[in-house]
């Protein structure tokens, strides 16, 4: 026991040194780098689209590179890829376990990827020869729940499971590429940079890990958040991590100074953070959060500059009930009305 | 998921506080200056009292929260589907209707908060009160659900029906209407925690996460090793101070300020607003003539411009003057082996071999020796990453040569000069003329569609879309 004690002991003194070493280079704070910058004013937000179909919960959703298309998953065990502008839907895909977490969109819009309880990822081909949408394939590996999926190109894709792992998936042959442990949490969910080199995960460990696609491995670990993470993004230009949690905070970590820089949370909000999407600017950031409220963050001022409650229509068979801000996204171009 | 709030067993957290919320607007109801005004409601031959009809909420609820009529409604609606407020004509039918329908508020008893969840047990007695008092005349789903319970709780079903008796002959010694108000009361609970085949659970469990994740990875002495390789290296990394990297997001952000649709909006018009996708149209991948926003953006930063099809091709022909366009060609190529099928990469590794690297290549690139030394080393057991060196080589090639030079030419200046910003479309004056979307039906409901079609006329809400 003596051994274990003092190897303890030394991976302690080790964080305690990182630790050290992060608050080195903490010269400022946001408060005093965002004085000189101009307010945000309010934003006001308005539903301009109501998608109905869908006749259960709808769990995910993800736009579609075009910023018209975007695929949504349902517990009704339908996967539906809308034309937002229109309302109109243009594929009604019919799942063979309708227990579906999670859903994504492949930037060339040829491919859709969908999965959930069943604990595996399965693609379908949208631009198939005869027009029938199919199951391309069915990626099979995780042993826990399959809580998220992203497209890197048509050839790859990575998922997020309940297993604590991502996988990196070669689509052609259907097998794993690349395993990426160390979460010591079911992995909620992902984002990939947008150089395609690195990806995030946010895990029910309170962390979130920024992994190397090439290498394998985890390049930096963020903590600092009180319970899951449920929700993760890049912030536009790469360099940092945004991250919503449980603990109703949501926190922007940069890659290179390796530590939490600003942290959005109010005294009023008590509720866990489900999903959340910046501003193409990254002066926004909207959050979705379990009261089915979606807020807007002045992310430089670290202020709330605006708020939207998800509405549900009346009758609840033929409308869309949104899980609360699962779509977060979405929203942002679905109830604000405007770009990205 | 709400942090604090463990409810029985820290199911559920997550709708916890919705109640919390939706339970202070029925209390601000009931408040005896500012609250609803009650009156007493006929049903039949029975007067009951303190009900107050649809409209009455809905009107309530404007004036207290300043709202709209259709928020007002939503938000009604809401309190009628949790159970908070149930109709007393068609109690089956939990919809908020703005009209004279008569609905109660739901005793503190039976909030969704205080009895959640509901228990077999407690189902099985109301049932079973059901079953004597109407004598088997439960609907059938109530059937299949009493007889199933009956296989289930054997064990207790003594204690089942005896309750009931129970319960029954208390509620016999009270006054009709009072006993009227209880049934319904109960009905209402139980058609929220137990809905009718169809109807949709609005206390529908989400997923169980076991967290007690320190189970999972035993803390055994490689762990520990591995934590302090992991640190270790952590330890040796470069940080950057934090005033650079907070300068660094202000910066980005004032840059792309005018380029962000909900800080700026977007011309000519905001496609969701004015249903016109003229702005998307013009900014698709490839078009006659690039707008403003677009080519500035070119100059922001190199991948900005690699990573638009229209901006490699006018940089493509730049190089092409400069001769070095084999640079970029390079870049793509590398790219398709990245990005491409993995049955390909071989192929398309000896190709770029051919074209680029290999002595003598009509395209050759210039590398460093090192770095070609180790490209001509991985190529002979070719992967996806193994241009990877020599790409980011001729990348920064480009970015600190040719790309700020490409920004300083003409070429690129015309480009700017020519490139369209668009004009603002005028609001429509006749705002009634804008197209009604029809959406295609739900695959689903090609068959019920029809008959609820008849049902639902005048209850669907503008957003431009109507089966």
């Amino acid at each position: 026991m003596g051994e274990m004690e003092q190897l303890r002991k030394e991976a302690e003194s080790l964080k305690d040194q990182i630790t050290a070493a992060r608050k080195a280079v903490q010269d400022s704070t946001l408060q005093e780098a965002a004085a000189g910058i101009t307010v945000v004013g309010r934003i006001q937000m308005k539903t301009r689209k109501t998608l109905r179909g869908h006749l259960a919960k709808i769990y995910a959703m993800h736009w579609s590179t075009d910023s018209k298309l975007c695929v949504s998953a349902s517990q009704d065990g339908k996967l539906i890829v809308w034309d937002s502008v229109t309302t109109n839907k243009v594929n009604a895909i019919p799942l063979k376990s309708s227990w579906v977490m999670t859903c994504a969109y492949a930037p060339s819009g040829n491919l859709v990827a969908c999965g959930g309880l069943d604990n595996m990822c399965s693609i379908y081909n949208l631009k198939g020869k005869d027009g029938n949408v199919k199951v391309m394939r069915e990626l099979a590996a995780h042993t826990g729940y399959l809580s998220c999926c992203r497209f890197i190109s048509d050839t790859e894709i990575i998922t997020s499971s309940g297993d604590c792992t991502c996988i990196l998936w070669d689509i052609e042959t259907g097998t794993q590429k690349t395993v990426f442990a160390g979460h010591q949490g079911d992995c909620m969910s992902l984002a990939v940079a947008p150089d395609f080199k690195f990806f995030i995960s946010g895990a029910c460990d309170f962390t979130a890990k920024l992994w190397d696609i090439r290498e394998g491995t985890c390049r930096q670990t963020f903590g600092g958040h009180e319970s899951d993470v449920n929700a993760i993004g890049f912030f536009p230009n790469g360099n940092a991590v945004i991250t919503g949690s449980d603990d109703a905070t949501c926190k922007l970590f940069d890659l290179r100074a390796d530590q939490e820089l600003i942290t959005y949370q109010d005294s009023s909000i008590m509720c866990g953070v489900t999903s959340l999407a910046p501003s193409m600017s990254g002066r926004l950031l909207l959050a979705g959060y379990d009261d089915f409220n979606v807020n807007i963050w002045d992310m430089l001022k670290a202020e709330r500059v605006g708020k939207y409650m998800w509405k549900l229509y009346i009758p609840l068979e033929n409308g869309r009930k949104v899980d609360p801000a699962e779509d977060s996204e979405g929203s942002s171009r679905v109830a604000v009305g405007t770009e990205h | 998921m709400t942090i604090n709030t463990l409810a029985k067993g820290g199911l559920h957290r997550e709708q916890m506080s919705c109640f919390r919320k939706m339970e202070k607007v029925i209390v601000a109801m009931q408040d005896p200056d500012m609250g609803m005004k009650m009156r007493n409601q006929r049903l039949l031959i029975t007067v009951i009292p303190h009900a107050m009809t649809g409209q009455d909420v809905i009107t309530w609820l404007i004036q207290k929260y300043h709202i709209c009529e259709e928020e007002a409604l939503h938000l009604g609606e809401m309190l009628v589907r949790y159970g908070y407020i149930y109709p007393l004509k068609e109690p089956r039918c939990l919809v908020l209707r703005p009209d004279e329908s008569p609905y109660r508020f739901q005793t503190p008893y039976f909030w969704t908060s205080t009895r959640w969840p509901a228990t077999e047990l407690d189902y099985a007695i109301h049932l079973a009160k059901k079953n004597i008092r109407k004598q088997g005349e439960l609907m059938e789903y109530e059937k299949e659900r009493y007889s199933l319970l009956h296989k289930r709780i054997n064990h207790t079903w003594d204690f089942v029906v005896m309750q009931a008796r129970e319960q029954l002959r208390a509620s016999k010694q009270r006054r009709k209407a009072d006993r009227i108000v209880l049934e319904c009361q109960e009905q209402a609970y139980w058609l929220i925690n137990r809905p009718p085949p169809g109807v949709q659970n609005m206390l529908d469990w989400a997923l169980e996460r076991p967290n007690n994740f320190s189970t999972r990875v035993p803390l055994n002495s490689d762990y520990y090793k591995s934590e302090i390789e992991t640190s270790r290296r952590a330890l040796g990394r470069n940080r950057v101070k934090s005033s650079i990297c907070l300068e660094g997001f202000i910066k980005y952000s004032e840059q792309y300020q005018n380029h962000d649709p909900i800080m700026q909006g977007c011309l000519p018009s905001n496609p969701w607003i004015s249903d016109d996708i003229a702005y998307w149209t013009m900014n698709s991948e490839i078009v006659p003539v690039p707008t403003r926003l677009r080519v500035e953006r070119w100059s922001f930063r190199f991948m900005e411009l690699l990573s638009d099809a229209m901006g490699r091709r006018e940089f493509m022909t730049y190089l092409e003057k400069e001769f070095s366009a084999e640079n970029l060609h390079f870049w793509q190529a590398c790219e398709e082996i990245r990005h491409g099928e993995s049955s390909k990469i071989v192929e398309k590794v000896e190709d770029v071999y051919k074209n680029f690297l290999a002595p003598g290549a009509a395209r050759w690139v210039n590398i460093d020796s090192k770095t070609m030394d180790k490209t001509l080393e991985g190529i002979k057991r070719p992967h996806r990453f193994v241009m990877d060196d020599a790409q980011m080589h001729i990348y920064f090639l480009m970015k600190k040569d040719s790309y700020p030079r490409y920004l300083k030419s003409d070429l690129y200046k015309n480009m700017l000069a020519k490139a369209v910003v668009p004009q603002e479309t005028k609001k429509s004056v006749f705002p009634f003329m804008r197209r009604q979307r029809h959406s295609s039906p739900s695959p689903a409901q090609a068959s019920a569609q029809a008959a609820e079609e008849d049902g639902r006329a005048g209850t669907n809400s503008a957003a431009g879309s109507h089966f």
